[in-house]
């Protein structure tokens, strides 16, 4: 559900930036364990964000997003498997783009479809990268790679942290995110946003109306493709390893699994959604609060998805409207 | 000297061994309202889509204000001039009245680029999409959601989206589907106000409503227009009378 | 190549897409017919697959049969499997959005795998095929091909002819097309639309498990292979055109030859071959080959 542009503006971002504030806090109060585990939210966080674009504004339900993740992971892994360290700029921008170029032509031949095939083909196209990366020695098959040098984080020269080591990386994250955030709070906001929302609610009026609808959604997908570049680029200098089920088609369904679970057509609906999924799995498979069904936590997933989708229409963001209305209805 | 906005010239179309569309031909004047009669698959909605630009014809050309577009696209007929409402409302339910028409009137304007513009601080699309409101009839439901609207007022925003990127020529695919008697007459009384500025083509199945407003008449059995006369004439045509009014009439 | 090994790939090729084929109809006639999305459709090859390993020995034990017999009692289970999940589960999907039928059968997907992970493990099988269909015939005077795997594309073609039968010369076969066309014109002539949902849900498991039986002994069974199938079946039914069988057909065997001698002439590259193909198809016709209708 798409809504007008935004009220209540200052009330949001005052909101917004507690909880930018109380992110910033956090490692204060955690051990590094949790504070790795916030920093991975965080970057599929960004990962949502981008997928949101394409899903929520935009309306075009794709199942191979993991496909541009992967591709900037992967971007990352190969340009730095020299020990001699490289821009950090220059490599997130390596990454971004190629995951951008390989979207162009995806964008350009999946949107010539609709519907179910949209989604099919989409799957397909993340397909044929997966096999790149798992059959071919382009970058050493289905064992993956490890990363042998580090993205150098400097500012005019200087040097101010190793952005491998968990804090940094925290802030460095936490920082690109609400970047992201930001960005694509003024996209939505903009002509540009309210183009997509319109071809999202109603594509016949906007191409009567004189919009040419299929640069714009190709401008959607190749923005969106490369955000999740940016998050990829991130997960590879974080984790030093990169391997082929980055992009398999799992990782698209917990993607969309995130902004469902969230709420779609909310920009912190995918925030939500990637801080419930990975906090979710984790509960999964503690031990301590399973016992040996952990290992089976794929099912307990599995299950939560069909319930979220039943129950939670409106995902998480939209649960205190949906329980208002139930109360309004009893009561 | 009458002024043609749009000429449609032998437009023709099949799908398959199916030919829908039979060398029709029909031109719409600045000032005139031109009805497209005829019975349920007679091809009136292939022809109105061909002259939108959703279809394109296997022969024939369009030529919109002098310029001819038959290869070009909707969305560049659009921005030529073109306004197009259709039989089921293409409105955006869950956008207020004025968002509705503000977006379509930023068409004229997209600049995609500006993505650190506000979108609603627009100053070329609001008064515009006002405009056209006013024209419809609903500025009082500017700010109501545009779903919540009863089926009367949905079809006069259907309209004001047409008129909202400030068209030269309308083509309005029965814009009184489903309406009442009383939200007729509003209908009416609106399109012989956007009359003497438009061009304007109605496709309508509303007998009485077509012969009250229409200057000139198109009748189309099984893709072929049999007659294309001024309403009296095709009422007194012996073929029209026997293809498609009956002997009721 | 010479003419003999052209041959056997040839062979391999209809194999293979002909088995591709038989999974890819459920699927397309399933959307086709009730406009549903289903991932899980892998799953059920999977499934099949892992029954002829697992019901084997309990066949042999009480029932005292063999292959055939395990893929009567399979094909039986299957079907009940699928008349049951279209009652409690996908009749929950008609009239849903597709992002809400991908989400809901990819949840299936995961409790699928779970289920039979916990029921019969992860490991890999083999399975083995009945003694009389073990031997190889030769070809030629060098070559020698497996007459299991003639078997396979045997029982795919007769399905396929059971199908067109079905689908173009019987009662049933009009209701599952003119329910494809309208849900509420087929209901007004009279047609029980839920019974014939559910008819033709089981009948598309029924043929995703069939599928999974008669390949497990020359594809072995393992974890991954429902995903795997799944999606190649997407790209044959974009290929084919979405609920279109004799697209499937078609394309099924277009994916077939192309991935085999893909294989052969490039190597590591054929598994991007298919899809470069599809995307190749998309550019002419971005509805497939044989658009239904």
């Amino acid at each position: 559900m798409t809504r007008p542009p935004m009220r209540n503006t200052a009330r949001q971002t005052t909101l917004a930036l507690l909880v930018v504030a109380a992110l910033a806090a956090l490692p204060l109060f955690l051990g590094t364990y949790e504070v790795d585990l916030v920093a991975k939210i965080l970057v599929l966080a960004i990962f949502a964000l981008s997928l949101e674009l394409l899903v929520g504004q935009t309306g075009l339900v794709s199942f191979g997003h993991a496909a541009f993740f992967g591709l900037g992971a992967y971007t990352t892994a190969l340009l730095l498997q020299d020990p001699d360290p490289r821009s950090f700029w220059l490599v997130l921008a390596a990454a971004m783009a190629m995951a951008g170029l390989y979207a162009l032509p995806v964008a350009a031949l999946s949107l010539r479809t609709r519907g179910v095939y949209f989604i099919m083909v989409t799957l397909a196209f993340a397909q044929l990268v997966y096999y790149v990366f798992h059959d071919t020695k382009v970058a050493k098959g289905s064992d993956g790679i490890y990363l042998t040098g580090i993205p150098q984080f400097s500012l005019a020269g200087w040097v101010p942290f190793d952005i491998t080591k968990s804090l940094p990386f925290y802030y460095v994250a936490l920082v690109l995110l609400c970047l992201v955030y930001a960005f694509l709070a003024s996209l939505g906001a903009s002509r540009f946003g309210r183009a997509l929302a319109g071809i999202r609610a109603n594509e016949q009026r906007m191409r009567a109306a004189g919009y040419a609808t299929y640069p714009y959604k190709i401008a959607a997908f190749v923005i969106a493709a490369m955000l999740a570049g940016l998050a990829g680029f991130l997960k590879a200098t974080r984790d030093g390893y990169v391997n082929p089920e980055m992009l398999a088609w799992h990782e698209s369904g917990a993607v969309l699994l995130m902004i469902i679970l969230g709420g779609l057509g909310r920009l912190r609906g995918a925030v939500i959604g990637a801080f419930a999924f990975v906090l979710l799995q984790e509960f999964f498979k503690n031990d301590a609060v399973f016992g040996d069904f952990a290992k089976r936590w794929q099912l307990l997933l599995g299950i939560t998805v069909i319930a979220c989708v039943l129950l939670l229409p409106h995902g998480l963001v939209g649960l205190s409207a949906q329980l208002r209305r139930r109360g309004n209805r009893d009561g | 000297m009458a002024e043609i906005l749009l000429a449609a010239r032998g437009i023709t179309r099949t799908f398959g061994g199916l030919v829908a569309v039979n060398g029709v031909s029909l031109e719409l004047e600045r000032g005139a309202v031109h009805a497209v009669i005829g019975t349920n698959g007679a091809g009136k909605s292939t022809l109105i889509n061909i002259l939108s630009g959703e279809l394109p014809a296997s022969a024939g050309s369009v030529e919109l204000l002098g310029r001819d577009v038959t290869r070009l696209s909707q969305p560049s007929r659009a921005l030529l001039g073109l306004g197009r409402s259709y039989q089921r409302n293409t409105i955006f339910p869950h956008f207020t009245v004025a968002e509705n028409c503000r977006l379509a009137a930023q068409a004229r304007r997209q600049r995609p680029w500006a993505v650190w513009e506000s979108a609603a601080r627009c100053a070329d699309a609001m008064p515009r999409a006002r405009a056209a409101l006013e024209r419809a009839g609903l500025a009082d439901d500017a700010e109501r959601l545009a779903g919540s609207l009863p089926h009367g007022r949905k079809r006069q925003l259907e309209i004001a989206l047409c008129l909202a990127t400030q068209p030269r020529v309308l083509l309005l695919d029965e814009p009184l589907a489903g309406m009442g008697a009383e939200e007729t007459e509003r209908m009416l009384a609106l399109l012989a106000q956007l009359k003497p500025d438009h061009a304007i083509l109605l496709v309508e199945h509303d007998m009485d409503a077509v012969f009250r407003i229409a200057d000139r008449i198109t009748v189309m059995v099984n893709g072929t227009a049999i007659a294309s006369d001024r309403p009296d004439d095709v009422r007194a045509n012996p073929d029209v009378q026997r293809a498609y009014l009956g002997a009721g009439h | 190549m010479d003419a003999t090994t052209f041959l056997v790939q040839c062979l391999n090729a209809v194999q293979y897409g002909l088995l591709l084929f038989l999974v890819a109809s459920g699927l397309t006639l399933i959307f086709g017919a009730m406009n549903i999305i289903n991932l899980a459709h892998g799953s059920f090859y999977m499934v099949g697959a892992y029954m002829a390993y697992a019901l084997a020995p309990w066949v042999g034990q009480y029932l005292g049969g063999g292959f055939f017999t395990t893929l009567f009692v399979g094909l039986v289970l299957s079907i009940a499997l699928g008349y049951v999940l279209e009652w409690g589960f996908f009749s929950l999907l008609y009239e849903r959005e597709h992002l809400q039928q991908v989400l809901m059968t990819y949840g299936l997907i995961l409790i699928f795998e779970e289920v039979r992970s916990i029921l019969v493990g992860d490991d890999v099988h083999g399975v083995a095929a009945p003694d009389w269909l073990n031997g190889s015939i030769a070809l030629g005077s060098l070559m020698t091909y497996p007459v299991y795997r003639l078997f396979i594309s045997a029982v795919c073609l007769l399905v396929a002819l059971g199908m067109y039968l079905v689908l173009a010369r019987t009662r049933l076969g009009m209701a599952v097309r003119a329910g494809s066309v309208n849900r509420e014109m087929a209901q007004s002539l009279g047609v029980n639309v839920n019974l014939l949902y559910r008819v033709v849900f089981a009948a598309g498991v029924a043929l995703a498990v069939l599928a999974g039986m008669i390949a497990a002994p020359v594809s072995s069974v393992y974890p991954g292979m429902g995903g795997q199938v799944l999606i190649i079946c997407f790209v044959v039914v974009v290929i084919g055109g979405i609920g279109s069988v004799r697209g499937a057909f078609v394309a099924a065997l277009l994916v077939g030859f192309v991935d085999t001698f893909g294989k052969v002439f490039f190597q590591e590259a054929a598994g991007v071959l298919v899809y470069v193909m599809m995307a190749a198809i998309l550019l002419w016709r971005p509805e497939g080959l044989f658009r239904q209708g």
